[in-house]
């Protein structure tokens, strides 16, 4: 076996508890993309084109509640801005790839394929074929995204109108949130950012989420800048 | 805006952080401040999607017990807060929603 594809298979078989985890939250995302209201096919390629859970999941949140295109944008930036850690930290593992890589395993960075990766590189160093680890387990989670968004695309459509599947959506965010709120920094940023929200709800575009979402990230900030 | 183009864009930005730092490597580096609230956008971006799809359900303010998402969002984060299970808070969270809204 030639050592890329080695190299490709171990990256998969890192990847593969992740999928597990990945694949019911594809599924979610698909259905609830349609009860947001977009078509099969923008839901469906939503999951290739920006490929990005989290973003996908506030996207659906936002289209739902009819915010227009700018401030969806900001938000999609606000939430991928940890990607920027992750090219930051595996930037030195990939410097001597052509550029065509680069593009290919930025396009498949995802928090999934970042922490294997990460892992095995500062583990073992670099080789002439390390990045077929990061791609493999960049492809694997992939397709399996793709994979289980069309499955909750199926699903999404056999479900009930009249069933709030809506709240699916603040109920995803209330598991992802809770658990990270483990010091008062993470607190500060979680209950300015809420509150805020709640104050700046009547302004006009949803720019009351874009501003409740700055003051809880530089209260959070500040408030460890002072411990 | 169109939303082929939110698609579109939204993709494009997603593969410019992803991309960023790979392509500038030795040439730009993350500034410590900005490093150190990258943590905090996950919880304020949540919360600041959470409180209002708990407290404003019909678009205006409702601080009653009438308020069905509100009961079944504060159950929802007793049970993310003791447990740490995703699929277990979404579960619980929606069937609690779904009995309220059969009583």
């Amino acid at each position: 076996m030639s050592e890329a594809r080695k190299m490709f298979l171990e990256g998969v078989r890192a990847e593969v508890p992740l999928l597990i985890g990945v694949f019911p939250f594809g599924m979610i995302y698909g259905a609830l993309a349609l009860n947001a209201g977009l078509s099969n096919s923008a839901a469906q390629l939503m999951s290739s084109i920006v490929f990005a859970g989290s973003a996908q999941f506030v996207t659906t949140q936002l289209v739902h509640e009819g915010a227009p295109g700018l401030v969806i944008l900001l938000t999609i930036a606000i939430v991928n801005l940890r990607h920027m850690l992750y090219s930051a930290s595996l930037a030195p593992y990939l410097k001597n790839l052509s550029l065509r890589w680069k593009v290919l395993l930025s396009y498949l960075l995802t928090d999934e394929a970042y922490a294997p990766s990460i892992i095995k590189y500062e583990k073992d160093g670099i080789h002439p074929f390390s990045h077929w680890f990061l791609f493999g387990a960049g492809f694997a989670l992939w397709f399996n995204w793709q994979v289980s968004t069309a499955f909750g695309i199926f699903l999404g459509a056999a479900i009930p109108e009249e069933w709030p599947l809506d709240f699916a959506l603040p109920l995803t965010f209330i598991a992802m949130v809770v658990p990270v709120l483990k010091t008062r920094p993470m607190i500060a940023a979680a209950l300015s950012a809420g509150i805020v929200a709640l104050l700046a709800y009547s302004l006009p575009y949803k720019l009351g989420l874009i501003l409740a979402a700055l003051t809880g990230i530089i209260v959070g900030t500040v408030f460890e800048g002072k411990k | 805006m169109n939303i082929w183009l939110v698609l579109l864009l939204g993709g494009l930005i997603t593969f410019g952080m992803r991309f960023s730092l790979i392509y500038l490597f030795g040439r730009f580096d993350i500034p410590e401040t900005i490093r150190k609230s990258l943590h905090y956008i996950p919880p304020a971006v949540l919360s600041a999607i959470i409180f209002p799809a708990l407290l404003y359900p019909a678009d205006s303010l409702d601080l009653s017990l009438g308020n069905t998402r509100l009961l079944a969002g504060i159950i929802a984060i007793l049970v993310a807060w003791f447990s740490k299970n995703t699929l277990l808070t979404i579960l619980v969270g929606m069937a609690i929603l779904l009995i309220f809204q059969l009583l």
